[in-house]
């Protein structure tokens, strides 16, 4: 009853702040240089001033802004977001087609950081002032320093090209027509790499903070009390000080949800996997506003997703917040 | 007939390299039998509590036990492994801690963290272990204990919580219960419904109970035998009634004179001129802010509260917590806005006003607050937080510093400590440089809220006796909140007893604690630990 209300008003104050964002994004890229008109006409490679109107008038960019913005709005409460300029296919079509890969992508990673991040900062802190601690914290902040794009490229010169294991790029082997479990094998080969990439910046967070936060709680008095009782150590530490050490860990994972639609582009170009970020990247080169802007808006629902989820999880992680608003 | 349960042998424990003394306990032997509640006495830092953590196994990082021995029922406990030891703890020797607040992991139900202590050690099947939990919490008093035994430690009282606490400590029926300071954080008629079922559970279960305490008022009621300890000695020995009757070291001697209920508070002349505070109708209601389907709460903490105040009074709020007592408090220095009511200080109501001319007010009303170090900002001079308010009011920097130099020496500091930081002074320390700070602007009337709380007795008594000197020297007017009648008694002129948002009782000191009108008052003052005991010796 209380989750019910609780979501009920989340979602009524979700649709609002969509609502604010798609009028933001509209106006933000109207500021933009470069007209998409030109830009079509230039790659067509026609310059003459009427194929230049026709297109114009086709996207409807030469309506006042006032009646573009009310066009697009009122569409994408229909979930219509209009055509691609470029690609001539509807932009829903263009986002739903990559958006899996994507979510497979950062899942994947997102996972995969959180569980190894908060295993190895409970580790690191059960460790504390000893070398198998002060490592895993050294490894933790090499991964944290080190850029992105070159642990990606590093371990496709190790495991592609030196030791043949996995594959460099792409989701899938192309024109090999596997299906069913094969095709899955398949994909989740190809996963590897970029998921353990994009994970280990991620993880690397996860564990100084879980380390961080496990170390404060175990000053508490509760803990003191678990040992009167007469607990084991691991008990302690997994029961009493990991779960209250959990409680800022759960804000950063929402954070790091909310990006898991437009995070991925670095991982996504190094390793041509084919998702959301790179088809935003186009789209930006392309001026191609119909198609940024819809991915403007998934992106920004997808963090307005997870931070009522985020919410959720921390209710039932805290009890002590379920009165609070 | 003594029948010796634990036996402490010249037991040293060492600090760790840079504390202020090498042993935390040095060379203390004392023995505590079957069925015996020895009251272990002494402030903070006296190492009250280091033995009792030597001998649960708990003692702090770099603190160790380096001479000795410590005996329970015939094995050395300080030559055990850990896990030998774990396999005692909550068993054999269950332990209580101060705090109750933060004593319970605050993300699992009371049921669960009971049902720890069986599951530690290999007890009962979970089901039976529930069983057992809601037993124990009958037995230990809660309220509505089947409800409770599904709730969470935020969701009980300070009182029920202790409650709790004591349930998980006797679960497995130790021999040696342990108590470190288990009332001192509790409201006075809590901790004596707590004192009585600590008294209560050893009687039945015949424990021997080693109560840690700076309090000898809780000495008085509860203990069979009293170890006085100063700065990691023991300093006095014996029966619980020797040691009070006949104290025999003069440092016993302070500590219990320093426990304010002796001195019966003196008649005392107010001079009946115009007031300088008067309060009327005050009202004061907090509502949580309810959301788009939540309906919000509301909490009277002040309900028509209304009294005067003379110049030159000293007038006590009495009251436990949650009677609005320091909502008045904050109202008076405006901190709070009364939602109704006036609040006239001679004569200018000060809920009238706003911005500027508030500003220029605030300056005759100044606040002590409890926490002295909380209060302070960690990284500015003392000189320059004594400062701070009176360059705010248009003072010259220089002149105002050189003022807090003055200040410092007045109560008793010195003007050299104006260079130096607030963590570099003791907690009696740092509650004058706050009275300091309060009188920086020449305030006409202080808010003292328990302030005097956190201290030791001794440092109490000095505290107390640093305001009454500079009330007079400043012809100041004092508004002092507690929570502790014996403070009260000692200090006030005047004495309202609030409970609830309302005031229950006012009249002079004298009048209050020897003939109390009101049932409520009549129950604090039977709560007061060692009550009995001064009362016969008086």
């Amino acid at each position: 009853m209380l989750y019910a209300r609780l979501i009920a008003s989340r979602l009524i104050k979700a649709v609002i702040v969509l609502f604010m964002i798609i009028i933001f994004n509209f106006f933000l890229i109207q500021m933009a240089p470069g007209d998409p008109a030109a830009i079509l006409a230039g790659e067509a490679g026609a310059t003459d001033a009427e194929f230049l109107r026709q297109l114009t008038e086709r996207f409807g960019l030469d309506q006042p802004l006032h009646v573009q913005l009310w066009r697009y709005v009122s569409g994408v409460a229909m979930l219509d977001f209009g055509f691609s300029y470029r690609q001539q296919v509807p932009v829903l079509d263009l986002i739903l087609a990559r958006l899996p890969a994507t979510l497979l992508l950062t899942g994947t990673a997102f996972v995969l950081s959180l569980v190894l991040g908060i295993v190895a900062g409970s580790l690191a802190a059960a460790r504390v002032k000893k070398p198998s601690g002060s490592i895993i914290m050294a490894l933790a902040l090499v991964f944290y320093a080190t850029p992105l794009f070159w642990v990606a490229l590093m371990a496709v010169v190790l495991f592609s090209v030196y030791l043949d294991w996995l594959p460099a790029y792409g989701m899938y082997t192309v024109g090999a027509g596997l299906e069913g479990f094969a095709f899955a094998l398949d994909v989740g080969k190809h996963l590897i790499l970029p998921a353990t990439t994009l994970a280990l910046f991620f993880m690397a967070i996860y564990t100084r903070m879980t380390r961080a936060s496990m170390l404060e709680a175990a000053q508490q008095d509760f803990v003191k009390t678990a040992r009167a009782k007469g607990l084991k150590n691991s008990v302690i530490q997994r029961r009493h000080i990991l779960r209250n050490a959990l409680l800022p860990i759960i804000t950063l994972a929402g954070l790091q949800a909310g990006q898991m639609v437009g995070g991925a582009i670095l991982t996504e170009t190094v390793f041509a996997w084919p998702g959301i970020g790179r088809l935003m990247f186009e789209a930006l080169q392309q001026r191609d506003y119909n198609l940024l802007l819809g991915i403007f808006f998934f992106s920004a629902a997808l963090v307005i997703v997870f931070n009522i989820i985020t919410d959720l999880v921390y209710r039932l992680a805290d009890p002590r917040i379920k009165e609070a608003s | 007939m003594r029948d010796t349960l634990l036996s402490i042998r010249h037991l040293s424990i060492s600090l760790p390299q840079g504390a202020d003394r090498d042993f935390a306990v040095e060379d203390v032997s004392y023995d505590l039998a079957r069925g015996e509640i020895m009251c272990v006495v002494g402030e903070s830092g006296s190492g009250k509590s280091m033995a009792a953590n030597a001998l649960m196994g708990l003692l702090p990082k770099g603190v160790r036990a380096t001479a000795g021995e410590v005996v329970f029922d015939g094995q050395d406990l300080l030559q055990l492994t850990e896990k030998q030891h774990r396999a005692l703890r909550g068993l054999r020797i269950g332990m209580i801690f101060q705090e109750p607040m933060t004593a319970l992991n605050p993300l699992m139900r009371v049921g669960a963290q009971i049902g720890e202590v069986f599951e530690a050690h290999n007890r009962l099947t979970p089901s039976e272990r529930q069983i057992r939990a809601l037993e124990l919490l009958t037995e230990v008093g809660i309220p509505q204990p089947e409800k409770a035994i599904r709730a969470y430690p935020f969701e009980l009282s300070g009182g029920q919580r202790q409650r709790v606490m004591i349930a998980m400590a006797l679960a497995l029926e130790p021999e040696l219960l342990i108590a470190d300071e288990p009332t001192t954080a509790l409201d006075v008629t809590t901790q004596a419904q707590i004192l009585d079922l600590i008294g209560d559970l050893q009687r039945r279960h015949g424990m021997a109970v080693m109560f840690i305490t700076h309090d000898f008022g809780v000495v008085a009621e509860i203990a069979t035998r009293v170890c006085v300890m100063r700065e990691g000695r023991i300093v006095e020995l014996g029966e619980a009634r020797e040691v009070l009757e006949h104290p025999q070291h003069d440092y016993t001697r302070a500590l219990i004179e320093a426990i304010p209920s002796n001195a019966m508070p003196a008649a005392r002349e107010a001079d009946q001129t115009a007031p300088l505070l008067e309060v009327r109708h005050l009202q004061k209601v907090f509502r949580s802010r309810g959301g788009l389907f939540k309906p919000s709460r509301e909490v009277h903490a002040l309900d028509d509260v209304s009294f005067t105040m003379a110049r030159g009074e000293t007038v006590g709020i009495v009251g436990e917590s949650g009677s609005g007592k320091s909502t008045l408090g904050r109202c008076v220095v405006r901190l709070e806005r009364p939602d109704s009511g006036e609040l006239l200080l001679d004569g200018v109501d000060l809920t009238s006003l706003k911005g500027e001319s508030l500003r220029r007010e605030r300056r005759r009303v100044q606040m002590i607050f409890q926490d002295p170090y909380a209060s302070l900002n960690p990284r500015t001079r003392v000189g320059m937080a004594i400062a701070q308010g009176p360059i705010a009011n248009g003072v010259d920097r220089q002149q105002a510093l050189k003022e807090a130099g003055d200040l410092l020496d007045l109560v008793g500091l010195g003007a050299a400590s104006a260079e130096r930081f607030p963590h570099e002074f003791s907690g009696g320390q740092r509650q004058r440089i706050g009275i300091a700070r309060a009188l920086a602007l020449n305030p006409e009337l202080i808010v003292a809220d328990e302030a005097v709380s956190a201290l030791d007795v001794s440092i109490q008594a000095q505290i107390l006796e640093l305001l009454e000197d500079l009330k007079q020297k400043l012809s100041l007017s004092l508004l002092f909140i507690t929570h502790d009648l014996r403070v009260a008694a000692q200090i006030c002129d005047h004495i309202i007893v609030m409970q609830h948002g309302r005031i229950v009782e006012h009249g002079t000191a004298e009048a209050v604690f020897l003939s109390p009108q009101e049932a409520y008052t009549r129950e604090l003052l039977e709560a007061i630990p060692g009550r009995a005991h001064v009362l016969a010796t008086a």
